[in-house]
């Protein structure tokens, strides 16, 4: 892992400027993610474990709130910082779903490797669909990539060889033996977390988060600096999918059943965006944040049906209008932390220790319009 | 013959979707706002429409009522919410908006339970003219399908003649410039989404006679009616006409030909093809944002 390098000058000496202004260089880390990366270390080999210590429903609840992370952090990256809103990710949950049932069942591929099979399938898939949708813009991009799903939802239900409307039984998985598949769901599902995670940051720490950020805040400006608009975009369109058919094909494993109608729901999308508005835009940190609240929530009050979908409604409004960075927001608004180096920071050469924080950051990530 | 029969009923559905579309073209023309509640807020209307006539109204009055409420909906919602999401970024009125079906949606469920509903208009929704010995109209979709050419050529009479129109058009172009003439732009949005309201619920009490609904009918009323605005070309109040007559072709033609299951698939890929080779649609008039 990368996260103890960028303690280094970033670009080392080339990134060095003299003359007038008083020589520093650029870093993106400080010593508080050196604490960051060593605690989050120790968090993952900690959840590893839980499966260990804990029932198997417990288990299966945690592979829940695995997918959640992992759906909030890959819709964040294409609203929150490549400002593709996008209402259809169900269509690629779906698709890792019933790829995770293809690849296993129909292709007898063992559903462990299928998992990452039905994902790869989904990114395939949205290689030739996002030139489509990017012909649409803001709002329209949102409902053109709503028909998507819906049209790949209907084709799934209207063809018997995918079972229907009633679905199908994923039977390699149910197949193996009880404690190898909840064990297996429950790793691959933290893997898949945590890999949204990273890949989301790696992404970010890279040339390309960069062009992103720039994208969002204003498209026209970056293209003419040279920004190639529709890389970046359709770069991030396709990792996106790619996540949420990960996603897509964990949570199947875990219910062992897959239906058009449960499958390709606009809750998804309606879990995603309250995990994001709570947890906050166009970080990684929000998302988390986001998806452990929605998960508490959910936990205790999905039972209520209608009444919490008519909750989360409100509160998504409130939270987008009131508090639009989010809780995670508030957190950097008042302290100025960010657990992930993402952000760039001036360090004077004079000291060359001091932490990158307690200088003027550049705010690449957060420019307000 | 059986396909003139499929084909007239798919041009008349198309009034149907373009009542739906009308509103969003409008609202999105005025101030660039996609309203993903659009198609919830025109079953809210209908629902509306319903409670009226549960209590003793008769169809039309409580269509009516309905149509008035929803104008007031429209303008407080305008002001009171949708105004301090515009300016900022795109997400936030998508965000919103999203946020707004959901509740609407969900409000439905608790009070309506996820039943299916109907209007009765008392017959008028089975009756039929028979053109030739093969090809009948129904009496309904026939006027649905010339309510909506009423309605656009009076918006668009609106948009071009009047005082208000000629208000709406001046912040689309240029709303900073507009305000500087003296024009408050948040009045003029509230107004714009009380038209987009009234026009929607009108469209929601006629799918409501037309055909049972229930709580969640409203997003595939959306889906429908961007399509139809995509196809059509943004900015023009005809297009959407087209856009929709050619989206209720598709649907009927393909459910005659592949079967009843496939038909909005058919619907959706017309859509598709037509973005893929006509991105800005038949008769775009104004650029996108």
């Amino acid at each position: 892992m990368s996260a103890g390098g960028g303690l280094t000058a970033d670009g080392g000496p080339a990134t060095r400027v003299r003359g007038a202004l008083p020589a520093f260089h650029v870093s993106r880390a400080t010593r508080l993610h050196l604490v960051v990366l060593v605690v989050s270390v120790l968090v993952v080999v900690a959840l590893a474990l839980v499966p260990e210590f804990t029932t198997v429903s417990v288990t299966r609840t945690m592979i829940t709130l695995f997918g959640l992370v992992a759906l909030a952090q890959m819709w964040n990256l294409l609203g929150g910082f490549a400002g593709l809103i996008s209402v259809g990710q169900q269509a690629y949950i779906g698709i890792g779903a019933y790829g995770l049932w293809f690849f296993g069942d129909e292709l007898h591929i063992h559903p462990f490797v299928s998992v990452f099979l039905a994902a790869g399938l989904a990114a395939l898939i949205a290689l030739p669909i996002a030139p489509l949708l990017f012909r649409l813009r803001g709002g329209y991009f949102a409902i053109g990539t709503w028909v998507f799903a819906v049209i790949i939802m209907i084709i799934v239900s209207n063809v018997q060889t995918t079972g229907g409307g009633s679905g199908k039984t994923v039977i390699s998985a149910a197949l193996l033996p009880i404690n190898e598949r909840i064990f297996g769901t429950y790793w691959i599902g933290l893997t898949v977390a945590v890999g949204s995670i990273l890949l989301t940051w790696a992404l970010l720490r890279s040339k390309r988060g960069l062009a992103l950020t720039a994208i969002r805040d204003n498209t026209l400006a970056a293209q003419s600096s040279g920004v190639n608009v529709f890389t970046s975009k359709l770069i991030v369109y396709v990792v996106a999918a790619f996540g949420c058919g990960a996603m897509g094909a964990v949570v199947a494993m875990n219910l062992l059943r897959i239906q058009p109608a449960a499958s390709f729901s606009i809750n998804w999308t309606a879990f995603a965006i309250f995990i994001v508005v709570i947890g906050g835009f166009g970080s990684i940190e929000g998302p988390i944040l986001g998806a452990i609240i929605y998960f508490a929530l959910q936990q205790t009050l999905s039972q209520y049906g209608s009444t919490y979908f008519l909750l989360l409604g409100v509160l998504a409004v409130v939270m987008a209008t009131k508090v639009p960075r989010g809780l995670w927001g508030l957190v950097t608004a008042r302290w100025d932390i960010h657990l992930f180096p993402v952000r760039r920071g001036l360090v004077l050469e004079s000291q060359p220790d001091a932490p990158a924080a307690s200088e003027a950051p550049v705010p690449v990530e957060h420019a307000t319009p | 013959m059986n396909w003139v029969n499929v084909a007239v009923q798919g041009i008349l559905l198309g009034g149907l979707y373009a009542l739906f579309a009308i509103g969003l073209a409008l609202v999105f023309g005025v101030m660039r706002l996609v309203n993903l509640a659009h198609g919830d807020l025109g079953i809210l209307a209908a629902f509306i429409a319903l409670g009226f006539v549960r209590s003793g109204v008769g169809l039309p009055v409580a269509a009516l009522l309905s149509i008035l409420i929803m104008v007031g909906v429209g303008y407080v919602l305008q002001r009171g919410l949708l105004n301090f999401t515009l300016g900022t970024d795109d997400t936030r009125p998508i965000v919103v908006t999203f946020g707004l079906a959901i509740i609407i949606q969900n409000a439905l469920l608790l009070k309506f339970s996820a039943d299916e509903q109907g209007l009765n208009a008392g017959g008028l929704e089975t009756s039929s003219i028979h053109v030739s010995k093969q090809v009948a109209l129904g009496v309904y979709p026939l006027l649905v399908f010339i309510l909506a050419v009423v309605l656009i050529a009076g918006v668009q009479l609106l948009l071009n003649r009047t005082k208000m129109g000629r208000a709406f058009r001046a912040t689309s172009d240029d709303r900073e410039a507009a305000e500087l003439m003296g024009m408050n732009n948040r009045h003029i949005y509230a107004l714009a989404m009380a038209l987009s309201l009234g026009t929607v619920a009108i469209g929601g009490i006629a799918l409501a006679v037309r055909t049972t609904f229930d709580p969640t009918a409203g997003s595939f009323n959306l889906i429908y009616a961007f399509e139809a605005v995509i196809m059509g070309g943004m900015g023009s109040l005809w297009g959407t006409l087209l856009g929709g007559v050619i989206l209720g072709l598709a649907q009927t033609l393909g459910a005659q030909a592949f079967g009843s299951g496939w038909g909005i698939l058919c619907g959706n890929v017309v859509f598709l093809i037509v973005l893929a080779f006509r991105p800005s649609g038949f008769f775009a008039r104004t650029v996108t944002a």
